[in-house]
């Protein structure tokens, strides 16, 4: 056993549970909340205790366990909770599973992203589990007059074996909850895990096959009305003027007018991110008369002059506010690439610079340079981009799909007037997530809207809307150039990357550390297209092109790719050059000594065209072998197989299904993924033209393999995405002789 | 605006709506039932699917008079408990992440194991290539689909 120091105090809950009991939290959890076990949240027992935050137990035996973090997909309503009933030692049949709202109070950290849930929630969500569980036992051993250590539990139930005495925890919850909270508490060993390193399933399986309503979308609330923007059709417009003679007559409509989301006083902050802050608005009875009163809209638009804002974090300590600039013009992707090779040309800015690389350059026999682009990239979630909001003088709920809410409560707060404590965020199931709701504008603007009506309203966008206003992943380029000597050995290695607005460089990642002689250089070019978080944006190209570079490299230099990256990886584990070196070389050679074997990637089949590659991000190791054919011109990959190394695995089917998804997204966005922009306009706004894998394009079979450790659990949600551009890459060099250097491939297949 | 009526999984409901109205919205937002998806408004990611007189439509491009004295049944209605095969077959697979799209995919899927009750890969692939899944599920709704064949022929 481990032991953990409790930093959640007692009057934390205490503070807690006073405001709850005070009417100021609303919860809003649906009717039909059917968890884990199957039964509905109405059938929980009116008597239950609060042990913590986190979980309350019935006098009927239900154990209530809180998911702090939102949901999109990845599974941790269903993965969080396993940890705490782990360390409560419960059966997991006991346990009935409920969102939590946001409240940071109560759960500090509540943000699902960068692929962080499950390494940062892993020691809180421990202790919080046993932390009851000692409660529990102190209750046992006072009743019992029995010393606390000689107690023990066993899935729910309290034993005290000298005396035979045996109890369970409902019969104990209520005096346990008045239990000072222990300073210090034992956790278990990994090897007595009972649930943690199985497979659950979905604690919302039954609701999503069933129809209920789970989503933002779905919500609904007496006297409701449905609110739509319209936002100007290009980056660097401005609504000029709006003539809603027609569309204010029509059926249903209740109001339309132009509102700004983000005013200029309000001090934005990273996850703020919004191309237009004032938009019209329509407002309504249904959706579908919205749909069509806005198409009835008459507007002008004008070029916005740019505009300069306030950035910040209002509400910290010492909190600085810097001033940054929305540039001005129509921005469209032929510029972009000539910008782009420019910047490739010229000088960056040096990263990272180990040994002599320009020397090693001046002397080399053979040189090999390669530049690789990608271009900006669509979330595209399923779900459109919605939010309900109810704003009235003294107060706010909200609720709808937010990976982030702590980064909106303080935007929110400035633009409605109101302290934070009067803002209630209500967290919804969320129909993808892939980083785009990371960004809250649509809770700001639900907001702004429901303050201008005072009345409840969903905030709707159209598929077009989301597509048309989206906050990309950036386009990149990235020159890779090699010094080689004449007996082909590697003398130094280049990087140059940048792109629009920023550069992927992560300058001490590997192969940085593997090399005497490195450069790693960046660039940017200033944009008034939004970006942001896409499943590691920097991440998924840079790996895209360094691992196609090291495959064309090994070929050059007769190697096995797979042996030239585990030399490398060789020299970064014995002798590393510098100190900064983030990544662990011998997990990193052991996804890919992993997938060698499990891909039996030393017996060549013929027909079968391979490509390997690995990375490492957010915490993560993964990688993936692609077996791939080509027919008719089109390429269809056959087989994946990854090699994961995450740590502890928690949820292992849920794992699984993961790092399925996350390869056919990215087969889907290597071949497929492109959003190009004309004088400002997303060439692409619904899926009748932006490609997006489909069935008959999804592979036939994916094996998942995890490295078998006892290191503490670390991302799933990204690092399995990355690799997969490389090794289609490098698939596709097989199976066609041409290296791909331009995503989306498909575009070379076809001669596009 | 004029009294539409329809039979939505066997329960007859009498509608003043505009005769226009795509089918999604007036489940939706008239009657309720949101297990059917918006997810792009032009038929063309699946998310919407429903099935009129048995055939799987797309909900968000069907005008709701289309739908008049005609049988829809929704995700909602596929089975009383919710044990139709394919959702046997989802629970046990475990196929959801996000969730979003998978009614439209057991939608499109009951039509298929109708007309095919043991499809091949390729017709699986061929039938369901109407259906978006952002999360990248396929292949787990590919499995589940084999499954469901197999219990729905033990149980006939």
């Amino acid at each position: 056993m481990t032991s953990a120091n409790n930093n959640m105090g007692r009057r934390s809950f205490l503070k807690a549970a006073l405001l709850a009991g005070g009417g100021m939290i609303l919860h809003f959890h649906w009717p039909a909340d059917v968890k884990a076990t199957g039964i509905k949240a109405s059938d929980i027992a009116e008597e239950s205790y609060e042990l913590n935050s986190y979980i309350k137990i019935g006098k009927d035996g239900l154990v209530t366990l809180f998911n702090p973090n939102p949901e999109f997909g990845q599974n941790v309503k269903t993965s969080m909770p396993m940890i705490l009933a782990e360390e409560l030692d419960v059966a997991w049949e006991q346990v009935v599973v409920e969102q939590a709202d946001f409240y940071p109070e109560r759960y500090k950290r509540q943000f699902t992203g960068g692929s962080q849930s499950i390494r940062q929630g892993w020691s809180p969500l421990r202790t919080a589990g046993a932390t009851a569980r000692q409660m529990l036992i102190l209750a046992a051993a006072a009743r019992w007059n029995v010393p606390s250590d000689e107690i023990t539990t066993q899935q729910g139930t309290l034993l005290h074996a000298k005396t035979g005495r045996k109890g369970t925890y409902a019969e104990f919850a209520s005096a346990a909850a008045k239990i000072p909270v222990p300073e210090n508490v034992k956790l278990k060993a990994v090897k007595d895990f009972r649930i943690v390193g199985t497979s659950k399933k979905n604690v919302e399986l039954n609701n999503i096959l069933t129809g209920k309503p789970l989503f933002g979308m779905d919500y609904k609330t007496e006297g409701m009305l449905i609110a739509m923007i319209v936002h100007p059709p290009a980056f660097g417009l401005q609504l000029k003027s709006l003539d809603d003679r027609i569309a204010k007559s029509m059926p249903g409509i209740k109001s339309i007018f132009v509102i700004d989301s983000l005013t200029g006083d309000i001090v934005q902050n990273f996850f703020d991110t919004t191309s237009f802050t004032r938009f019209a608005v329509v407002v309504g009875k249904s959706t579908w008369e919205v749909m069509q009163a806005k198409k009835a809209l008459k507007l002008e638009w004008e070029a916005e002059p740019g505009r300069r804002f306030k950035m910040g974090n209002p509400g910290q300590p010492n909190a600085k506010t810097t001033e940054a600039t929305y540039p001005a013009g129509l921005e469209s992707s032929d510029v972009h690439r000539r910008q782009m090779e420019e910047f490739s040309k010229k000088p960056g800015n040096v990263l990272r610079k180990d040994g002599d690389p320009e020397g090693a350059f001046k002397i080399a026999a053979r040189i090999i340079e390669r530049t690789y682009t990608a271009p900006f990239l669509a979330h595209n979630t399923m779900e459109p981009v919605n939010c309900f909001a109810h704003v009235t003088s003294d107060s706010a709920i909200l609720y709808g799909p937010l990976q982030a809410p702590e980064f909106t409560v303080g935007t929110l707060s400035q633009r409605l007037g109101l302290p934070k404590e009067k803002i209630q965020i209500n967290l919804a199931r969320m129909g993808g997530g892939f980083g785009r709701r990371a960004y809250g504008h649509h809770f700001i603007e639900a907001a702004a809207i429901s303050k201008h009506l005072n009345a409840p309203i969903k905030l709707v966008y159209t598929r077009e809307d989301e597509m048309t206003a989206g906050i990309y992943r950036p386009t990149y380029s990235a020159t890779y150039r090699a010094a080689l000597d004449k007996d082909n050995k590697l003398l130094a290695l280049h990087v140059k990357a940048g792109g629009i607005p920023e550069t992927p460089i992560h300058a001490d990642r590997f192969p940085a550390g593997a090399l005497d002689n490195y450069l790693a250089e960046g660039w940017q070019i200033p944009s008034n297209i939004t970006i942001g978080a896409f499943r590691a944006p920097r991440s998924n190209f840079i790996a895209a092109a360094e691992q196609s570079f090291l495959d064309e490299l090994a070929m050059e230099m007769k190697k096995d790719p797979i042996d030239f990256r585990l030399e490398l990886l060789e020299r970064a584990k014995t002798n590393p050059v510098g100190k900064r070196n983030d990544y662990d070389a011998s997990r990193y050679a052991g996804v890919l000594k992993l997938v060698r074997e499990k891909s039996n990637w030393d017996k060549k089949a013929p027909g079968i065209h391979r490509g390997v590659s690995a990375y490492f991000c957010h915490n993560s190791y993964v990688a993936q072998v692609v077996d791939l054919v080509v027919k008719n011109n089109e390429p269809k990959v056959q087989k994946v197989v990854a090699a994961i190394d995450c740590g502890i695995v928690v949820n292992r089917d849920a794992a699984t299904n993961m790092a399925e998804g996350a390869i056919i997204d990215g087969i889907g966005n290597a071949l497929y993924g492109e959003l190009p922009f004309k004088d400002g306009v997303p060439q692409k706004n619904n899926f009748t033209t932006y490609r997006l894998i489909r069935m008959n394009e999804a592979p036939q079979q994916i094996e998942v393999h995890f490295v078998e450790n006892e290191q503490d659990p670390t991302g799933m949600g990204e690092p399995p995405f990355p690799p997969t551009f490389g090794a289609v890459a490098n698939a596709l060099y097989q199976a066609t002789g041409k290296r791909f250097y331009n995503q989306p491939f498909i575009n070379q297949m076809t001669g596009g | 605006m004029a009294t539409i009526n329809l039979k939505i999984n066997g329960k007859q409901h009498a509608l003043d709506v505009d005769p226009s109205t795509p089918l999604l919205w007036v489940l939706r937002e008239h009657l309720n039932l949101v297990g059917t998806k918006y997810g792009c408004g032009v038929a063309a990611c699946g998310a919407c699917v429903v099935h009129l007189d048995g055939e799987a439509v797309r909900s968000c491009v069907t005008k709701v008079k289309r739908a008049a004295d005609k049988e829809v049944v929704t995700i909602e209605g596929l089975s009383e408990k919710g044990d139709h095969p394919l959702q046997q077959a989802w629970q046990q697979v475990d196929v959801p992440q996000c969730g979003y799209c998978q009614s439209g995919q057991i939608m499109s899927a009951a039509v298929l194991l109708r007309e095919i009750p043991n499809p091949m890969d390729e017709e699986i692939d061929l039938a369901m290539a109407g259906n978006i899944c952002r999360c990248g599920t396929y292949l787990r709704i590919r499995k589940a689909i084999h499954l469901a064949a197999g219990i729905q022929q033990e149980t006939k």
